[in-house]
């Protein structure tokens, strides 16, 4: 088919498709399932089939008031209710208003003696009344491959399901149908040879102790979708699925300027200070200062009423308020009028996805016009570089989004082989800092330098900055026959060249 | 049964004989349609039809299909033992 007539058939009729409600998904499905088909989810064990059935039909009954019938194969209605509880779901007052209805299929094996020709009229008839009794326009089967648990004629049970899925169809509902994954098949009973719109695959892995569950959508017939493999959570809110990258480059962009609270360090970046909305990494070998940059740009923001929101990852709030106090920052009373919040968190306590969506969540709640993140290198002891460079780019992403200014500070090791973060987030970040230590003469003192600032004529020179109880300043450069000078070499030449214009003044 | 489909009509017709010949006057039938009482599926469990329910005495047991294998029947209604 040529381009052209794709357009136009395009044009022509659009498949309709029915939100899930699942946060994140309707963003890779481009608008969610596809309506009056049924779509198939697979996955192990305990990857979360049920509970992403579920919410499917509960958040169609709240949130697009399209009724639902839940068949359970498995669990009982009361199981069900209690499972959901936990995420703030009310199944009982649902089924009450007739919203869900769950109809529980039991099938005994024990129970069943079979003798010639039957056919599953019985269930069809069920699945109707149900359908019928509350005007359902989403219908679950979970799991229906226990009936081949249940009954033992192949032949009978493979031309019924044939004909379940095409009844589904002509229904007209949008069906939600349930398989355990199989050995070399999607499903273990081949399901999706009946189910061919959409297939969707949950899959739950754990590397290094942390588990990730992740969704993929194999297949979405007449419709373009995301491709890739997509972690999702399941939380006390449910099911929420973190696309990867949001799929277009468009964000708002501001060129309004957020000062950085060190006026010497605004007037290196050429403009007075970052791009509101932009993303900065500071980075440097240990005792550097990163934090005290990060603490300054964070103490700046809370004295002009921003909102600010600090992430702390190696250190306890308590420890970085006091530690700033010794460089001119107090924080306390920012923390009493609620301008500023610390947020710590050990990264070992859980996965990266749910750094992520903590993370998320913390920001959506608190609305901060400036993000600090002290450190991003310790997420590399729970992921491995790709993952937590996926993690931030999806973060960067979010807060582009939201117009929020953000700061990282990331340990670099191997800062004298290529100056490159450990986390490789160089290449997404707008303005990059580098901080780094000078030996000379027996002393230690630290360098500053900008090696990138988007949009902005920034300094180009390695500029020495001092650490003291009136807070960071970055000094005047003074070169002398070797170079910089940095510490006593600079005072000393300084020293030395007062005495001179005393002399010259003198005479 | 769901409306008179040739598998009910046989089964039913199954059914009266083993009763005449082992239960005569020991027995009652009761029949119900599906497409007229839809909402008596969910309560007796049914999937599959024809589905002959013995809810007498327990344990409650089902013998679906159109009832052709007489052996299982009666195994299954409990009239005989089933034999290795």
């Amino acid at each position: 088919m040529s381009k052209k007539k794709q357009v136009a058939s395009k044009k022509l009729q659009v498949l309709q498709k029915t939100p899930s409600g699942i946060p994140g998904l309707d963003e890779i499905t481009f608008g969610g399932l596809p309506t009056g088909r049924p779509t198939l989810i697979c996955g192990a064990a305990g990857c979360g089939k049920t509970l992403f059935s579920l919410e499917f039909i509960i958040r169609g009954a709240l949130n697009y008031n399209e009724p639902g019938v839940f068949i359970a194969f498995e669990e009982k209605a009361e199981e069900l209710t209690a499972n959901v509880a936990s995420l703030g779901f009310d199944l009982s007052a649902l089924q009450a208003q007739n919203k869900i209805r769950i109809d529980h299929i039991h099938i005994d094996r024990s129970e069943i003696e079979e003798t010639g020709e039957y056919d599953l009229e019985g269930l069809f008839i069920r699945m109707n009344y149900a359908i019928d009794a509350i005007g359902a326009k989403r219908v679950v089967l979970d799991t229906i491959e226990n009936l081949f648990s249940g009954l033992s004629n192949q032949a009978i049970l493979r031309s019924e399901l044939r004909r379940l899925f095409q009844w589904l169809k002509n229904k007209g509902v949008t069906a939600v149908i349930t398989g355990e994954r199989g050995d070399t098949t999607l499903t273990k009973q081949g399901l999706e040879e009946y189910v061919s719109d959409c297939v969707i695959v949950l899959d739950h892995r754990v590397t290094g102790e942390i588990s990730t569950r992740r969704l993929r959508i194999v297949k979405y017939r007449g419709s373009l979708h995301g491709t890739n493999e997509y972690p999702f959570l399941i939380d006390d809110e449910g099911i929420s699925v973190l696309p990867i990258t949001s799929l277009v480059l468009n964000k708002p962009v501001s060129s309004a300027i957020v000062s950085t609270g060190i006026p010497a360090l605004n007037k290196m970046l050429g403009k007075n200070g970052f791009f509101k909305g932009s993303s900065i990494l500071v980075s440097g070998t240990a005792g550097t200062g990163k934090t005290s940059i990060a603490a300054s740009f964070a103490y700046e923001a809370c004295k002009n009423n921003e909102r600010c929101l600090f992430f702390a990852f190696e250190e306890s709030p308590q420890q970085i308020v006091r530690n700033m106090k010794s460089i001119g920052i107090n924080f306390d009373p920012y923390i009493k009028k609620n301008t500023l919040q610390f947020y710590a968190s050990r990264p070992t306590i859980y996965g990266l996805e749910m750094h992520l969506l903590a993370i998320h969540k913390a920001i959506r709640k608190f609305k901060p016009s400036l993000v600090i993140m002290d450190p991003i290198s310790n997420f590399v002891s729970i992921g491995n570089f790709s993952e937590v460079r996926a993690m931030l780019v999806r973060l960067i992403d979010f807060l582009q989004q939201e117009q929020v200014t953000v700061m990282f500070t990331a340990l670099s090791i191997n800062i004298g082989i290529n100056e490159q973060t450990d986390d490789g987030v160089s290449s997404l970040v707008d303005s990059w800092i580098l901080l780094k230590d000078i030996e000379t003469n027996g002393e230690r003192n630290k360098g500053l330098y900008i090696i990138k600032s988007r949009g902005m004529d920034h300094s180009k020179q390695i500029r020495e900055f001092i650490i003291s109880s009136k807070g960071i300043n970055i000094v005047d450069v003074y070169i002398g026959p070797g170079g910089i000078l940095t510490g006593s070499a600079r005072e000393t030449h300084i020293l030395h060249e007062k005495q001179m214009s005393h002399k010259t003044a003198k005479k | 049964m769901a409306g008179k489909t040739p598998k009910s009509v046989t089964a039913l017709k199954n059914l009266r004989s083993y009763c005449e010949e082992h239960l005569a006057g020991q027995y009652s039938i009761e029949v119900i349609d599906l497409l007229q009482n839809p909402q008596l599926a969910e309560g007796d469990q049914i999937l599959a039809v024809p589905t002959l329910v013995k809810k007498v005495p327990e344990p409650v047991r089902k013998i679906i299909g159109d009832l052709s294998n007489k052996e299982k029947v009666l195994v299954g209604l409990d009239i005989r033992i089933k034999q290795e």
